[in-house]
């Protein structure tokens, strides 16, 4: 019995694959293929999905622009439109925006918030990052927008932190708890990780336990118990209490997420700073602190997001941020039926900075990715 | 647990009493003393302070008014309570409301989270899309404004008489969302009961198949007998009461709804927030969950003759829930205590009452430990539970 030989090479000619090109671009027709049209089932998912969203994006034009009223003092005009009412914000923004603030003042909470985000945008950019610029800089901040939100001098009226509220208030609550938090965090992550067993308990029972409860309880706490604490006659002003506590609270997450980072620094970094003989703080700042900070970045950044929107829970214990300014606005008889264009522009206010600082985080990481930082 | 810091080299080798400053390790334990004493010290004086402080208001201290006789009414409560009853009580009242709302919240969080986080893997560009938008406009948007957001929706809602029909299966109205139920029958709790041993003699019928898989090397498909061994019982009990099949519908009569289930308005805000918030994180987990199984191994899986259904049973599934449980457990946990903005809407939870009772009593202190706490053991049990789970589910070095 002879056998056939079995063929191992194929006959037919090879079709060329073509060079991988990372600059080409797919024509359009085989990207609609392979991302909405791959088979029949998914053809007709698309066409079903795409018609549901432009009668949805038909629905929102109709309601948000075509119908809309964008301007008008008298809530009727609106009443009688079928679509939304911008006109609520036009016609509430500053109560909104600014709270309980003395309406004849608010130049000063513009002038304010120009300062604020110069100030923070120029401490962004890594050009400005040496201490011969930044020191200036924050000191004439901090004195300015302390002058103007206090008054009292220079023919300012004076008014009172009770009375502070709207967007500035937001930023100002916002600002502290990251300016006390970072610093807190390091301290908490260190300490977690220290060499000293009573100071890893103290971090430990500190964090996990903070961790464990609702920032209302903490914000009960700054506003109803801290006074308590406090011997007679001593008082602190609440706002800073209320900024303390929501520092602490975000400190101990962003504890967790450092230490997370501290964890990624292999061995012989401290090796290799111990056979310097760096001390420990010298090793910490100079050889740790960057590497491991520059490891958790993109975790910091979701817990500095999360912060800014943390500051809405002081609704809760009656601090007049843009939330609690805007609800409150929203008990307005003639007005009020408007709510849901006012909720959205305060939703959109939290989106666009949101979105603006997990872009810069997203840039930081680039710098970081290519050595610049 | 944590490596610590490696400390500096050894001791001097001879020792002087001027030696011992600068040894390591006495340093090391002068620290730690230092430390301790300041922890201690700096707790007397705030408790000093506060014992001081609450003399001089005439507050009294301790847990002593848990019994008193509350004075307040509860809306809502899953037990019986009447301003008669307690302070403890009426806390009691609040912790049910807060896991009631959170069980909810979880289950609509998880179902709209993984749906959404599938959708975000999908080969369909628009899907991708939709999920994406979806997750970065939940996500981004603080948590109480939504639930004041949907508060608002719902008080605006039509009256009951002008209420929103769902497809004759229930109304929403501003009195909260009214739907329809089986109508009491005694069957139920036997059905339940035949559920629940339907799991129990699916399991072990689960146990013995694979048992005998690893014994003879022959494979037998449980999936349809487990389906029926659980789903059986309860429908041949439901048969053996003469299949009961009358509805509870709910009706417009006056003002309100007669028949059916209503969960209140301030349920319906506070469990549409927080679930929705919650939603576009676990979408985001799920997404790095799926992500995380190699595509080659799908690709060997199949090139081997999976079927699709084993496939996704023990090789995706096994490693995607390694990566989900431990971030799914702490978003649970956050949901739990996103459900005290209940203070803002009124919905009566166990912080909206400690509220109530630290107003009346005066009793800070006390009323905000016994929220802290309740809140530290639901986070500690939800992650011990999750825990258990995430061992049976971890990778198992053999």
């Amino acid at each position: 019995m002879t056998l056939a030989p079995i063929e191992v090479v194929r006959r037919e000619a090879v079709v060329p694959v073509p060079a991988y090109d990372p600059d080409a671009r797919t024509p359009v027709g085989v990207w609609l293929k392979a991302n909405l049209f791959r088979s029949v089932g998914q053809s007709l998912l698309t066409l079903a999905v795409a018609a549901v969203l432009l009668r949805i994006l038909w629905f929102v034009l109709d309601w948000g622009v075509f119908n809309a009223v964008f301007y008008t003092t008298d809530p009727d005009v609106c009443r009688a439109a079928t679509g939304a009412c911008w006109a609520v914000v036009v016609e509430k923004h500053r109560p909104m925006l600014f709270g309980l603030y003395p309406y004849d003042e608010h130049w000063r909470l513009v002038l304010m918030m120009a300062i604020y985000l110069a100030t923070v945008v120029l401490s962004l950019w890594p050009r400005c990052w040496n201490l011969r610029f930044l020191v200036p800089l924050w000191t004439g901040a901090v004195l300015s927008i302390g002058i103007l939100m206090f008054g009292g001098v220079f023919g300012l009226p004076y008014v009172p932190t009770s009375e502070w509220g709207g967007l500035p208030l937001t930023m100002l609550l916002f600002t502290g708890t990251v300016l006390i938090g970072m610093p807190v965090a390091v301290l908490l992550a260190l300490g977690r990780r220290a060499p000293l067993p009573v100071a890893r308990g103290v971090s430990v029972v500190f964090i996990e336990s903070l961790r464990g409860v609702p920032l209302i309880t903490i914000l009960f706490v700054a506003v109803n118990v801290f006074p308590l604490f406090l011997p007679a006659g001593v008082e602190v002003n609440k706002l800073l209490r209320i900024t303390v506590g929501i520092a602490i609270f975000f400190a101990c997450y962003q504890a967790e997420v450092i230490r997370g980072g501290l964890q990624a620094i292999p061995r012989g970094q401290y090796e290799a700073a111990t056979s310097l003989s760096l001390t420990y703080w010298q090793t910490t700042r100079r050889i740790i602190l960057p590497q491991a900070l520059r490891i958790s970045l993109p975790a910091i950044t979701n817990h500095i997001i999360a912060a800014m929107k943390n500051t809405s829970f002081v609704i809760i214990i009656g601090l007049f941020d843009i939330l609690t300014a805007t609800t409150a606005v929203m008990q307005d008889p003639l007005w009020r039926r408007f709510y849901i264009e006012a909720y959205l522009f305060v939703a959109a206010v939290y989106l666009f900075f949101g979105y603006a600082l997990s872009r810069y985080a997203r840039q930081v990481e680039k710098w970081i990715a290519s050595g610049r930082i | 647990m944590t490596d610590a810091t490696p400390g500096r080299l050894g001791k001097p080798p001879t020792r002087r009493p001027k030696d011992l400053l600068y040894s390591e390790s006495f340093r090391t334990a002068l620290y730690q003393v230092a430390l301790a004493a300041g922890v201690v010290l700096l707790g007397l004086y705030l408790y000093q302070n506060v014992v001081e402080n609450l003399g001089r208001q005439n507050i009294a201290t301790g847990f002593g008014f848990l019994d008193e006789v509350s004075q307040f009414e509860i809306g809502e409560r899953l037990i019986d309570y009447s301003s008669r009853d307690s302070y403890g009580r009426a806390l009691l009242v609040g912790l049910m409301n807060t896991l009631s709302v959170s069980a909810a919240g979880i289950v609509v969080a998880t179902v709209i989270g993984f749906a959404v986080g599938i959708m975000r893997v999908s080969t369909n560009w628009l899907l991708q899309r939709i999920a994406l938008t979806y997750v970065e406009i939940v996500r981004n948007i603080p948590v109480i404004l939504q639930v004041i957001f949907w508060a608002a929706v719902i008080r605006n809602l039509p009256a009951p008489r002008q209420a929103l029909d769902l497809w004759g299966l229930g109304f929403l109205s501003n009195r909260g969302l009214t739907f329809l139920l089986p109508a009491a029958h005694p069957a139920h709790v036997w059905m339940l009961a035949a559920f629940a041993a339907g799991i129990a003699a699916a399991s072990v019928a689960a146990r013995m198949a694979r048992r005998h898989r690893e014994a003879t090397g022959r494979y037998v498909d449980m999936l349809w007998p487990c389906i029926g061994l659980i789903l059986g019982p309860p429908v041949l009990v439901w048969l053996g009461f003469g299949a009961p099949h009358e509805l509870s519908f709910p009706e417009r009569q006056g003002f309100n709804f007669t028949g059916g289930a209503t969960i209140s308005p301030e349920f319906v805000a506070l469990m549409a927030g927080i679930a929705l918030y919650s939603s576009g994180f676990i979408a985001e987990i799920v997404r790095a969950g799926i992500q995380a199984t190699p595509r080659g191994q799908v690709e060997a899986a199949r090139s081997i003759a999976l079927r699709p259904r084993f496939i996704l049973r023990y090789v995706v599934l096994p490693q995607a829930l390694r990566v989900i449980v431990p971030p799914l457990t702490s978003q649970y946990v956050s949901l739990i205590k996103n459900s005290s903005i209940a203070v803002v809407i009124g919905y009566p939870d166990l912080v909206n009452i400690g509220n109530t009772v630290m107003n009346q009593t005066g009793q800070a202190v006390e009323a905000i430990a016994v929220m802290m706490t309740v809140f530290l053991a639901i986070s500690l049990v939800t992650s011990l539970a999750m825990n258990f789970y995430n061992r049976l589910v971890a990778i198992k070095e053999r």
